[in-house]
């Protein structure tokens, strides 16, 4: 068997094809969990594009909803500390500190949803724009803050924990892997993969989906069988908030315990572009999340330790920038039409004017 | 008929002194007009006279400055669809309310949803309820097609059932024939006088008299914004109602006078084209239109009408053959090249081609021109010059707009068409492509653009005519070629053309072998 192996191993091209495979192979039972983690933040902005633009409205401020509630989800934590805070439970970390925290984020990000829709849906101001300006007053903000915070160098609330499947799991080929990656992870990673579940069955199979979409791809043939496209559009942005917010949330309490300047570090763009790839469905979403999540992973592996052999060598010379930049050449190889055409919602980011346009 | 039930019968809908203004215009003036159960109430005025404003109002979608709605005799506030829908009132709109990428049934049951539990559509029962309703008129529905893959009649025949899905008394539709073949119109008819039996009280909006007096119990006639006078169709006739609408008398049938063909300005040879779904839809096409002549193309919609014309203006590259304008191959060149050669062409879909809506209509005008002297000054707009060509054009054509800066989008739909053709006549053509060039018009501006059509050909433009509209076709050509399924079948003379046998000829080929009208496939 391992005569076999290096002898593939030693044909040109072909053999490096088996070194790699080999290599990830190898890898993938320690870097599956890491994976999935890599995709949260990624995937739940991703849910949030797919919310707003599916009822036509554009929401390019994801990012700074998602600092804005990472922020807000630390420092409320720092303040109810003292007051509520105790040992960490069993059951994923949990401290009432915690959850009074993580409440307040996604109200954060609610409301910040809540001021785009005004502007967007009521104000009918340019969408991009209205976009922009809550990322860079997020960044600017949350920066300031920051500063003045931790000059005190605070006590937060500090952060969930993962859950620890039994060792023995990851030895069992393939099945065991993926209950490592689904299991070996904190409640947000966690209720992703339900998330996704339900916002896919809901998108194209309750009421709720269908007036949606439907707002999104023709309001006012919408409108004329009696649905309150403001009100759709309204109630989506918010709820779209609170998936922006949940991403921001586990940067800052799930996948670290404190608040960084700048720790979203453009995944909620990257987000977009899983939406886009995902074709503004839930379950694309993930997808595209986790394709880009398992490059990066791959990318970290390589540097932290390189395969041996003439496969070590080659993917030592292609720089680390490479595999940061993957989820964007996959995006405009997407856009391009080579793996097929991505078409939004047909009404995606005009705004609605009720009692226009005759004839 | 039924009319002494009728008489004796309370208003089933009452609109009383409806006023609306828009900036610069009064497109309703204290209108007043009501429709008993069981009866069918057509609606007549030209374009622009404030019909689809008034229903617009009926339906929630505008609100009147005054004037109030009453049904089964009690005043309603109706200030959104979702008040007109609970009121059953249903419509169907001038320009279709479909969401094209949902299927059949997900577009009907929108907004009426019927519920598995608090969540989840039963779609289920939404596709047994939509396969009887359409059995009851006939129709062979497949509730899980894309609305985006069926012809205009089938999407106008969704329209229908979406309307009545929502177990409404009282129904109207706005031009619900402009798009639809005679066949179409026939079926729809059918289905109108079976739920006016049923008690459906009906509001029927059309430009098409002959329909009107077939199908309506009562008349209706508005004009710039008023009620004009109401008949029965037994009182009056075509002529009377034309004369109505427009304010004067009306000539119905165009005076095509006498053609003098000169020298060959479009040839086609062989021409092989494919449409968006990569199939051959025009399958070797030889036509000839001379300098002064008219000819026109009959064929019942989707044989291929639309790829040839896109083939000939050049916004569709042909698979294979070969086309001429005036000596010169052009089967190359753009559509910029060809206007430029002095090709005019009037599109049969106005929204898709030839108008931007959301520009002021000064910028519609000279869409086809805005880089030549004089309306560009070098790389700057002369002003001046494109604003006298927009007064022009809205003087010559009677285009009805309070000004010429207003967005396009606001026009009434047989308006716009009038700006294309204002546009697309204006100077000196060799070749003009007409697409349904009266699609959604009234009577007067059809004798007009009719009179201007044979008047360009007096002039020595070839003019090559499309239209579903067969009396049209009879009227106007000086030659008539039938299309079906992608080839000429006939070349007859316009003159002396036999109508039914070209009916024939359309349906069939002339082989025989006849097509299925009734099959849902675009
Ligand atoms: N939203 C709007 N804004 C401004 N003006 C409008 C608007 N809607 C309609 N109008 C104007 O009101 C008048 C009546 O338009 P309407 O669409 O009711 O005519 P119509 O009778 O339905 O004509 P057509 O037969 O061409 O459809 C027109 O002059 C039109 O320009
Ligand atoms: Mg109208």
């Amino acid at each position: 068997m391992d005569g076999l192996i290096q002898l593939l191993y030693s044909v040109p091209v072909l053999g490096l094809l088996f070194q790699f495979v080999g290599y990830v192979i190898e890898i993938v039972p320690r870097i599956a969990p890491i994976i999935l983690q890599n995709a949260t933040p990624i995937a739940l902005a991703a849910l949030c594009g797919v919310m707003c633009e599916r009822s036509g409205v554009v929401n390019i401020g994801i990012e700074g909803i998602m600092i804005a509630a990472a922020f807000v989800g630390w420092y409320v934590g720092v303040l109810v500390q003292p007051a509520l805070g105790g040992d960490p439970s069993a059951f994923f970390g949990v401290t009432p500190a915690l959850l009074v925290a993580l409440g307040a984020a996604l109200l954060a990000g609610m409301l910040i949803s809540l001021l785009h829709a005004w502007l967007s849906i009521t104000v009918r101001a340019d969408q991009i724009i209205s976009g922009t300006i809550i990322n860079i007053a997020a960044f600017g903000l949350t920066g300031y803050l920051n500063t003045l915070i931790s000059t005190t160098s605070p006590n937060g609330a500090g952060a969930f924990t993962r859950f620890r499947p039994p060792p023995e799991i990851a030895d069992i080929p393939v099945v065991g892997w993926i209950a490592e990656m689904l299991l070996r992870q904190g409640p947000i990673a966690m209720s992703l993969i339900v998330i996704v579940i339900v916002f896919q069955v809901l998108l194209f199979r309750s009421r709720w989906g269908l007036r949606t979409r439907a707002v999104g791809e023709h309001p006012r043939a919408a409108e004329t069988v009696g649905i309150d496209v403001i009100w759709v559009r309204y109630r989506n942005v918010v709820l779209a908030g609170a998936l922006a917010a949940l991403a921001g949330a586990y940067l800052s309490m799930e996948g670290t315990n404190s608040f960084q300047q700048g720790m979203t570090a453009g995944r909620g763009f990257i987000g977009l572009a899983a939406m886009i790839v995902g074709r503004w469905t839930p379950v694309g979403a993930l997808g595209a999340a986790l394709l880009f999540a398992s490059a990066r992973a791959l990318g970290d592996s390589i540097s932290f330790a390189r395969p041996p052999g003439e496969l070590g060598t080659l993917l030592g010379q292609l720089p680390g920038q490479f595999f940061d930049a993957l989820p964007y050449l996959v995006t405009i190889i997407v856009l391009a039409g080579l793996i097929g055409r991505s078409i939004p919602p047909a009404a995606d980011g005009q705004p609605y004017e009720r009692e226009k346009a005759a004839a | 008929m039924t009319s002494d039930v009728q008489v004796t019968q309370a208003p089933a809908l009452e609109m009383r002194g409806i006023t609306k203004r828009y900036p610069g215009v009064l497109a309703n003036a204290g209108i007043s007009l009501d429709v008993r159960p069981g009866e069918i109430h057509a609606l007549l005025g030209e374009n622009g006279a404030g019909k689809t404003t008034l229903m617009n109002i009926l339906y929630g979608l505008a609100r009147p400055d005054a004037g109030e709605i009453l049904v089964d005799g009690t005043p309603v506030e109706i200030t959104s669809p979702h008040d007109a829908i609970a009121h059953r009132i249903s419509m169907v709109h001038q320009h279709f309310m479909l969401v094209p990428v949902l299927s059949v049934s997900d577009n009907i049951l929108l907004g009426e949803e019927p519920m598995a539990g608090p969540i989840f559509l039963d779609r289920a029962r939404a596709h047994r309820r939509i396969r009887e309703l359409g059995k009851t008129f006939g129709w062979e529905i497949d509730p899980d097609q894309r609305v985006e893959s069926l012809s205009v009649g089938w999407q106008q025949r969704v329209e229908i059932l979406k309307a009545l899905y929502r177990n409404a008394r009282i129904l109207v539709l706005d031009e619900p024939t402009a798009v639809l073949t005679p066949q179409e119109t026939k079926e729809i008819f059918a289905v109108l006088r079976r739920l006016r039996a049923e008690g459906y009280a009906i509001i029927f909006i059309s430009h098409k008299l002959h329909e009107v007096l077939e199908i309506a119990d009562r008349i209706t006639v508005i004009r710039r914004g008023k009620v004009v006078g109401s008949r029965t169709p037994a009182a009056t006739n075509e002529e009377d109602l034309a004369e109505m609408m427009v304010g004067r008398e009306v000539n119905l049938t165009a005076d095509r006078g006498t053609s003098h063909p000169g020298e060959v300005i479009l040839r086609v040879e062989q021409v092989r084209v494919k449409d968006d779904r990569r199939s051959e839809v025009v399958q070797g096409v030889d036509l000839e239109v001379r300098s002064g002549e008219i000819l026109g193309i009959a064929g019942v919609a989707g044989n291929g009408q639309d790829e040839l014309v896109e083939a000939i203006v050049g916004l569709r590259r042909p698979s294979s053959g070969r086309i001429e304008l005036a000596g010169r191959d052009v089967t190359h060149a753009g559509p910029r090249q060809r206007h430029r050669l002095g090709v005019g062409f009037v599109p049969a879909d106005r929204h898709r081609f030839g108008l931007v809506l959301s520009f002021p209509l000064t910028d519609n005008f000279i869409l086809t021109d805005y880089y030549e002297p004089p309306y560009a000054r070098g790389i700057i707009r002369n002003e001046a010059a494109i604003d006298a060509r927009a007064r022009r054009g809205i003087r010559d054509y009677d285009v009805r707009t309070p000004s010429a800066t207003v967005t396009t989008g606001t026009l009434s739909g047989g308006n716009q068409q009038k700006l294309i053709v204002a546009r697309e006549f204006d100077g000196e053509q060799r070749l003009l492509v007409l697409d349904q060039p009266t699609r959604g018009l009234d009577v007067g501006s059809i004798e007009f653009i009719h009179g201007q059509t044979i008047a360009k050909r007096d002039a020595g433009t070839a003019i090559l005519l499309v239209s579903a509209e067969l009396d049209e076709v009879l009227e106007l050509s000086d030659r008539i070629a039938v299309i079906y399924r992608g080839q000429i079948v006939a070349v007859r003379d316009g003159r002396t053309a036999d109508k039914n046998e070209i009916g024939i000829l359309m349906a069939t080929g002339g082989s025989g072998a006849s097509g299925s009208p009734s099959s849902p496939a675009a």
